[in-house]
């Protein structure tokens, strides 16, 4: 079971004098259960990858298989595949509408058709997940916090039980702790369920922390597939194409360079703290 | 008296339910009071809800304290006489650069300012070229401001105020949407306009590593200034800052886990440089 993109081309305004490429002769085989960082800058093509995995967008060319299945084929249930991949955009705050946080999340699996007692179940176990408590249930969304009510905003992908979540963007414009207290649970949850996970980003520490693979976009290619170790050794081409190691791996090589023996491919601060310890105690 | 001046400020707004009726009072800003001199590099900090967006806008009369005085190059900002010149003395930009730019060409955007205060067409120009050389944007001129990347169209945002000749900007979060790239551009536009044409700069935002050049750091959390001081200062208190739901940069963390370690390091550390120079390397 597993998502593949089979020689995926999309280019936006084809046929006019505006055409533009955004994506180019991509393949990927993400397997189920991986924890994937998809990284580039702004206008690499992230948003439009990810749009192809729900079948929001269409490809150009080329195909993409959803266990199997083309989801592009005329008879594929597009409606179900949107359950089982669920894709929270940026700021999803900004799309809660109903009266209190309950009904909120309700509102996916209801479209379901799922019984009542259902949905209530799953928007109570999804609302659990993302760790509100219930004295917020009969609140409005929009008297929460930001990181609550983007919280909120998850749960209710999730109570669609999706096998695939795909994040854009998840903590932009939250705390340093909200980031962390989404990025634990988003974690957390993922070793329960087994889901695969894909998080878009613009924080290479973040990716470091929790991604067992990026994928790095480029001008809508993919540079780089591989373990975040290894992507990261090529900070010097990440750069180049407007993104950056963790700054965590820059220290490492300041330190290397200045004669500690210690690995300059280290990409969090636990790896960095211990490296360093132990090369400061064999001197 | 400095650039920016509050004393006692509080915001307070009223909560309502669906039909209106009030539900309570919340106290966004709580008696706050700070002195911000022309030319300060000041940075705010605080966590989602802490009330540094909502004293952000006091500062250019987008909001008006409950109780206190704000004043903005001497004049109270509660004094509506006074609106535009507080405006054009203290610019704005906001997070989300789509929400901000509004002209069909880059140097069209950057004149809109300047053309509603009545500046003649060939000042207007010269603002323009100005502004967008100080932001490294002037090359785009003629572009479409759709087809710039993020950290290019807050640049150009910023251009827009800078063309206003104010004697000080105040940035919320202006890189919060930003890939790294895009965050280093505007950091540097910042930083120069501060140096280079002596701005005052009020920097808010949620990434640690911006505010190690600012030379005064504000705490907020629930509405007061919990800490003050300069990046070192508020950096060396890495506990007390994680209880306030922030952070410190990378090396900052690191250098203070190498401590608890036992490695005899200072607090505080706050680029690189400084770790390998106390590493004694």
């Amino acid at each position: 079971m597993s998502i593949i993109l089979d020689h995926v081309n999309h280019i936006y305004e084809e046929d006019t004098a505006m055409a533009f490429p955004a994506l180019t002769d991509i393949n990927l085989v993400i397997p189920d259960g991986q924890f994937i960082g998809l990284i580039g800058h702004t206008g690499s093509g992230k948003s439009t990858l990810v749009q192809h995995l729900n079948g929001l967008l269409k490809p150009t060319s080329g195909a993409i298989y959803y266990n199997g299945a083309d989801i592009n084929d005329e008879d594929y249930n597009k409606k179900e595949l949107r359950s089982k991949v669920g894709l929270v955009f940026q700021y999803p705050e900004h799309q809660l509408f109903e009266i209190d946080v309950f009904s909120d999340v309700c509102f996916g699996p209801k479209n379901l058709g799922l019984s009542k007692k259902e949905v209530e179940l799953r928007a109570y176990a999804a609302l659990k997940q993302v760790g509100i408590e219930d004295e917020y249930f009969y609140q409005s969304p929009f008297d929460l916090s930001g990181g609550q009510k983007r919280r909120v905003a998850i749960a209710g992908v999730l109570a669609m039980k999706p096998e695939v979540l795909i994040l854009d963007e998840p903590t932009a414009g939250l705390d340093p702790k909200g980031r962390d207290e989404i990025l634990d649970q988003i974690a957390k949850l993922r070793e329960e369920t087994g889901m695969t996970v894909i998080l878009v980003s613009h924080s290479m520490e973040d990716v470091a922390k929790y991604v067992d693979r990026i994928i790095v976009m480029n001008k809508s290619r993919i540079l780089y597939d591989d373990e975040p170790r290894e992507v990261f050794k090529h900070y010097k081409e990440l750069e180049e194409v407007g993104l950056a190691a963790p700054q965590i791996t820059y220290i490492m090589q300041a330190l290397k360079q200045k004669g500690l023996s210690v690995d300059t491919d280290i990409t969090t601060i636990d790896e960095a703290k211990n490296a360093i310890l132990s090369a400061i105690r064999s001197k | 008296m400095g650039i920016i001046k509050t004393d006692n400020l509080v915001f307070e707004y009223i909560r309502r339910d669906e039909e209106g009726n009030v539900e309570g009072i919340t106290r966004a800003v709580d008696e706050v009071t700070l002195d911000i001199k022309q030319g300060d590099f000041v940075a705010i900090l605080g966590h989602n809800g802490s009330g540094k967006s909502t004293l952000a806008k006091h500062i250019n009369a987008i909001l008006y304290p409950t109780e206190g005085t704000v004043w903005v190059d001497g004049m109270d900002t509660s004094d509506e006489d006074k609106l535009w010149d507080i405006r054009q003395s203290a610019g704005m930009v906001f997070q989300n650069p789509d929400n901000q730019i509004i002209g069909q060409i880059v140097e069209e955007d950057v004149g809109f300012g300047p053309e509603n205060l009545g500046v003649p067409t060939k000042e207007i120009w010269e603002r323009m070229e100005e502004s967008l050389k100080a932001v490294g944007m002037y090359e785009f001129r003629k572009h479409s401001p759709n087809k710039l990347s993020g950290g290019q169209k807050q640049r150009v945002s910023i251009a827009g105020v800078i063309a206003m000749h104010p004697k000080c900007i105040v940035l919320d979060e202006p890189t919060a949407m930003l890939d790294p790239n895009g965050r280093k551009e505007v950091i540097r536009a910042v930083r120069a306009l501060n140096d280079v044409e002596n701005i005052t700069v009020v920097l808010i935002t949620h990434y640690m590593e911006e505010i190690i050049y600012a030379n005064k750091v504000f705490v907020m959390d629930g509405g007061k200034v919990a800490m003050e001081g300069t990046p070192r200062e508020i950096f060396s208190q890495v506990e007390k800052l994680k209880s306030l739901r922030l952070d410190v940069p990378q090396v900052t963390l690191l250098a203070h886990e190498l401590k608890k370690s036992g490695l005899p390091l200072p607090d505080g550390i706050l680029t690189k440089e400084e770790l390998v120079t106390a590493l004694g390397l």
